[in-house]
């Protein structure tokens, strides 16, 4: 590896291996982490970045080669003792105990006490306010972390790491729920951090927010390193993609397709009530329509009502939705998911850990679950039907995997979100709804998932897809919705849709 | 075959492992343990609880768990016995209904059903976490029961009811008979029927089977009716072999019931596990209990030992599932 001007390491990984039942999940990587830097680690999920993260944040004690920390070889003994000796890690999934406070969860296992030797409330409240005033999160620290969206609580999250006042510290990720005004202020935060020569080691799939701030980077493939980098002038997001999937990404046409001009869904009037009373609408008197072919992509900021515009159609919450739905120009009545799948819809949801997969069933489970009459004989499960039918969407989505018996969390992100796309289209919907089908998913699965998604479309399918992603909104959408404090202020057609204008559409009536 | 797959293959035969060391060990300390009669013995022994075990299974499938089993079974056992023995008469009416032994039967399985079916009403309905619910059922069955019998025993039946419990057919004992039905149906449910797999799903994860349009209620309440109804079965087995329906039949079976399933490797947390892993579950019991008897081991520490098992099991179980 090549000398770098900016000096000595804060941390080293020097030729690291780590195994797992059989295979290789790093293969002699070695890295090299330099303090006030922005140190990117880029690669596809399942190339091992979270994997060498953990080492060096000792949640894994097991391995090969060393990890060599302000010039000696150290060996954590557990994450307790490296968070003692200054490194912490914001992980990509969601660490919070969801019952508990904002400020009992940024203070967990570190509670101050008052001198009687009770647990001082009043000192951790007052600190959590100025942590989340510096990220500006506008929550009570005694709410419970569940109350907030997946965004505040990356944020929380992220409250808890700063506390710690760690001088390296791992981000894995930490943008991937945020609005763009929130990843900003992150980005904001970064660069105090860095000027008080904290080491940031910075894991992201988005290649222009890596570009906007990493000083430099590391690309892993497949366990092993694959190149290294300075930022500089000549460094364009595509060297990145390329050092990370070994070619190049074509990028989509931007034709505008021609769609079917015949109606396939309409909606009128659809109100949503908050079951928490405050605001009192999740979904504000919401109308549009969806045509056969039409990919109808939806934007907003976080918690604009995006999500609970799909799910308040899908036939959750029915006891506080009401509206109009017409599927193929007639009305239906959705009062349940059973009423929403009947009518021809499917919901492939944000959250594919929590929402999305039965992650400890194996791949063929998870692929017939909404489909059971596909997969039966008198009522009685044909494993040759079983089979069939995974095969088939296996192949058209192109998902990898050794056995359909693996169980999905055997797979890498992208993997089950193709599974679970599956399994929504093993039933066979007219109406597919899409909350953020890419997120988490790694650069070249992000792609195949595109290409599906354009293939559906082509086929007749109506696609209406959620996506906190702008450049994923417009290069997909033949028209966008977009959504700002539970209304829809703007319907854009493609040809005339830009960052712009969306990003003003999604602000309009906030105060 | 490397030392890897062995390995695996160590791991998924566990519990049969386990059952084999248990049984060398026992035949090498005693004469009477590994005799045809001690074995048919054993298995007599362990039919009831294996009944009511795989309706355990079912529901700590769905992230449940059913402690009224002990109390359902004594009532559904009391009511069979009281409606073969006098029937169902109202005086006031001048109304009075015999019962065949079949209508016994129907009747005792049916309150069972009813019992359990509640629970999965009361969990469902009204969001009471099961444990909760169950637990109250515990007491309002055990109670329901001395209610019926008036606290004394219901005993001696005439007919074919003694055959239940204690006949043999084609050499094999009737309970066994019975227990490898429910065993071989509950395989069949969960390894064929779509219905199994929603089982799964979801005790594996709620949130997502709800999303995926499965009736999560409605599949807990079935859970829950089969359990009572299993347990009912285990009833009149009791009943049948004792002659006899004892108010405080079944006390502690639940605690018996559960350690089955989880020696056999199903997860509490739910979504992970099979029927045949109870099967060993209770097999392992049986042997344990058995053994000890033969052996001369104080009741007290008979407890011990069973105790120190259940949890050498769990953490062997958590052991291994971190390896992998």
């Amino acid at each position: 590896m090549e000398n770098r001007a900016a000096g000595k390491t804060v941390i080293e990984a020097r030729n690291i291996s780590k195994e797992f039942s059989g295979n290789y999940a790093l293969t002699d990587v070695s890295l090299k982490i330099y303090p006030g830097k922005v140190n990117a680690i880029v690669g596809e999920n399942g190339a091992g970045k979270s994997t060498l993260m953990k080492i060096l944040s000792g949640v894994y004690t097991g391995y090969q080669g060393e990890v060599v920390y302000n010039g000696r070889t150290v060996t954590f003994s557990g994450t307790a003792e490296a968070q003692e000796s200054g490194i912490a890690i914001i992980h990509q999934e969601l660490n919070l105990v969801q019952n508990m406070t904002v400020a009992e969860n940024i203070f967990l296992g570190r509670e101050p006490l008052t001198r009687l030797g009770f647990t001082d409330y009043g000192r951790m409240h007052e600190i959590t306010r100025e942590l989340t005033q510096r990220l500006h999160l506008d929550v009570d620290p005694a709410t419970p972390v569940f109350q907030l969206r997946t965004g505040q609580q990356q944020l929380v999250e992220i409250a808890r790491a700063l506390h710690l006042e760690s001088s390296i510290l791992i981000m894995d990720e930490p943008t991937s729920s945020l609005s763009e005004n929130e990843s900003e202020l992150l980005f904001m935060i970064i660069r105090k951090l860095k000027e008080k020569g904290v080491a940031i080691i910075y894991i992201s799939h988005k290649i222009e927010e890596l570009l906007h701030i990493a000083d430099n980077f590391t690309a892993l493939r497949d366990g092993r390193v694959t190149g290294s980098m300075d930022i500089g002038e000549d460094i364009v997001s595509d060297d990145i993609i390329r050092m990370m999937v070994g070619r190049d990404i074509i990028s989509r046409d931007k034709d505008v397709r021609a769609t079917d001009s015949k109606e396939l869904l309409k909606v009128t009037d659809l109100v949503f009530r908050n079951p928490k009373l405050k605001p009192p609408y999740l979904v504000n008197n919401v109308s549009f329509s969806l045509n056969r072919g039409e990919i109808l992509g939806v934007s907003g900021l976080m918690g604009a009502g995006r999500s609970e515009m799909l799910e308040a159609l899908f036939g959750l919450h029915s006891d506080y939705v009401s509206g109009n739905i017409f599927v193929e120009g007639k009305p239906v009545n959705i009062n349940s998911v059973q009423d929403a799948i009947r009518a021809g819809m499917a919901l492939v949801p944000e959250d594919r850990q929590l929402q999305g997969l039965i992650m400890a069933m194996n791949v063929a489970g998870n692929t017939t679950l909404v489909s059971p009459e596909k997969i039966t004989s008198a009522g009685f499960i044909n494993r040759k039907k079983e089979m069939q039918l995974c095969r088939r969407f296996r192949d058209k989505l192109n998902i990898r995997l050794s056995s359909f018996d693996q169980p999905v969390d055997t797979l890498s992100g992208g993997n089950q979100q193709k599974v679970l796309i599956a399994k929504w289209l093993a039933c066979g919907p007219k109406i597919l709804l899409l909350d953020e089908p890419t997120r988490g998913v790694d650069i070249g699965a992000k792609q195949e998932i595109y290409n599906i998604i354009d293939e559906l479309a082509l086929g007749g399918m109506g696609i209406i897809m959620v996506s906190s992603e702008l450049p994923e909104i417009l290069s997909m959408s033949d028209r966008i919705l977009v959504f700002s404090a539970s209304q829809l202020t703007a319907t854009l057609k493609r040809d005339e849709a830009d960052e712009e204008k969306i990003m003003k559409a999604a602000t309009v009536n906030l105060k | 075959m490397d030392i890897k797959t062995l390995k695996v293959n160590l791991l998924k035969f566990q519990s049969i492992i386990a059952l084999l060391i248990m049984v060398i060990i026992l035949s090498l300390l005693t004469d009477r343990f590994l005799t045809t009669e001690n074995s048919w013995n054993i298995m007599r022994q362990i039919s009831v609880n294996l009944i009511v075990s795989v309706g355990m299974t079912l529901v700590i499938l769905t992230a449940g768990i059913d402690l009224s089993v002990g109390s359902v079974l004594a009532l559904c056992g009391a009511i069979t016995a009281g409606l073969l023995k006098f029937g169902a008469g109202f005086a006031d009416a001048n109304i009075y209904i015999g019962f065949t032994l079949f209508g016994a039967i129907t009747g005792g399985i049916l309150a069972g059903s009813l019992l359990g079916w509640f629970n999965g009403l009361v969990i469902t309905r009204f969001r009471v976490p099961p444990f909760v619910a169950t637990l109250a059922m515990l007491t309002i069955a055990r109670g329901l029961t001395m209610l019926w019998t008036g606290g004394f025993p219901i005993t001696g039946f005439e007919g074919n009811m003694a055959f239940i419990g204690t006949g043999w057919l084609l050499g094999i004992p009737m309970p066994v008979w019975i227990a490898a039905a429910v065993v071989a149906g509950a395989v069949v449910l969960t390894k064929k029927k779509p219905l199994g797999r929603h089982i799964y799903a979801v005790g594996g994860n709620e949130k997502a089977a709800a999303l995926s349009g499965l009736n999560v209620r409605r599949i807990k309440i079935i859970v829950y009716t089969i359990a009572g109804a299993l347990a009912a079965v285990g009833g009149i087995i009791v009943t049948s072999r004792l002659d006899s329906a004892q108010p405080n039949a079944g006390m502690g079976l639940e605690l018996d019931s559960i350690a089955a399933v989880v020696i056999g490797g199903t997860s509490l947390s739910g979504g992970k596990g099979s029927i045949m892993g109870t099967v060993q579950g209770a097999l392992i019991i049986g042997v344990l209990n058995n053994g000890l008897v033969l052996l001369n081991v104080s009741p007290f520490w008979q407890q011990v030992v069973k105790g120190v098992v259940i949890l050498l099991a769990v953490v062997i179980e958590k052991f291994n599932s971190r390896s992998e």
